[in-house]
């Protein structure tokens, strides 16, 4: 799988992270998952916040793309620099909106102030949903990285992230 | 009785408990779970007990979180 978004839904991640210093910031992620070709999304069921999992396992495992078409700035109830968990009222409603919008929930990114852009060992963790895919800023160095992982049976593996215009 | 579960709206028979429905639901990693009724959330000890009325709208979200 590869990951395509925006410039600008990067820029608005990034941003947000910034303004969220010295906290972890972070959000989720929506669009459709275009598993060679045959795109998927609109009425796409949602269980646990993202998008049916048993359906789209097998796909998530094909040379398709997740397709971001929306970011989500949420809250980070921790209010650290250390971690962060989504506020969970916040990631209801934007459940709910990609649902109004046919959008499937494609995962979520956070965060590191201090850090690269890898997972940590806490991110892998608590990387509960094999069909998600986990998006990492760094504000580590003068210019942002950012990097998306997926994380299947406890192991991370990079995702790579195409940049549209 | 008529459940909303995760924007979809089913049947299921009457004295349904939140727990019996994440079992029904097949619900993935349920220790990981929030569970909303109708906006509310519902506190992981009560899923046994809390029975589920007529038109409720349930939803299943997963925690997301992390560190450094």
């Amino acid at each position: 799988m590869k990951l395509q978004i925006k410039q600008c839904d990067i820029d608005t991640i990034i941003a947000h992270a910034q303004a969220e210093l010295p906290n972890e910031a972070c959000g989720l992620v929506a669009g459709r998952v275009d598993a060679g070709g045959k795109a998927r999304g609109g009425n796409v069921s949602v269980k646990g916040g993202y998008a049916e999992a048993k359906g789209r396992g097998a796909e998530a495992d094909t040379d398709g793309f997740f397709v971001v078409e929306k970011v989500y700035l949420l809250s980070n109830i921790d209010q650290s620099h250390e971690h962060f968990s989504i506020d969970p009222k916040e990631q209801l409603a934007a459940i709910k909106d990609m649902r109004s919008l046919g959008l499937a929930p494609l995962g979520n990114f956070h965060s590191h102030p201090e850090t690269p852009a890898r997972p940590s060992e806490e991110d892998i963790r608590l990387a509960h949903d094999r069909n998600a895919v986990y998006l990492i800023v760094s504000l580590a160095a003068e210019q942002p990285v950012l990097k998306a992982f997926r994380v299947i049976d406890g192991v991370a593996s990079a995702v790579a992230v195409e940049v549209l215009g | 009785m008529k459940l909303t579960v995760a924007g979809n709206l089913k049947e299921f028979a009457d004295g349904l408990t939140v727990a019996k429905l994440i079992e029904l639901e097949q619900v993935e990693t349920p220790e990981y779970i929030t569970v909303s009724v109708n906006d509310e959330f519902i506190a992981s000890d009560s899923f046994e007990s809390h029975v589920l009325a007529d038109g409720d709208a349930v939803e299943f979200l997963y925690f997301m979180g992390g560190g450094r």
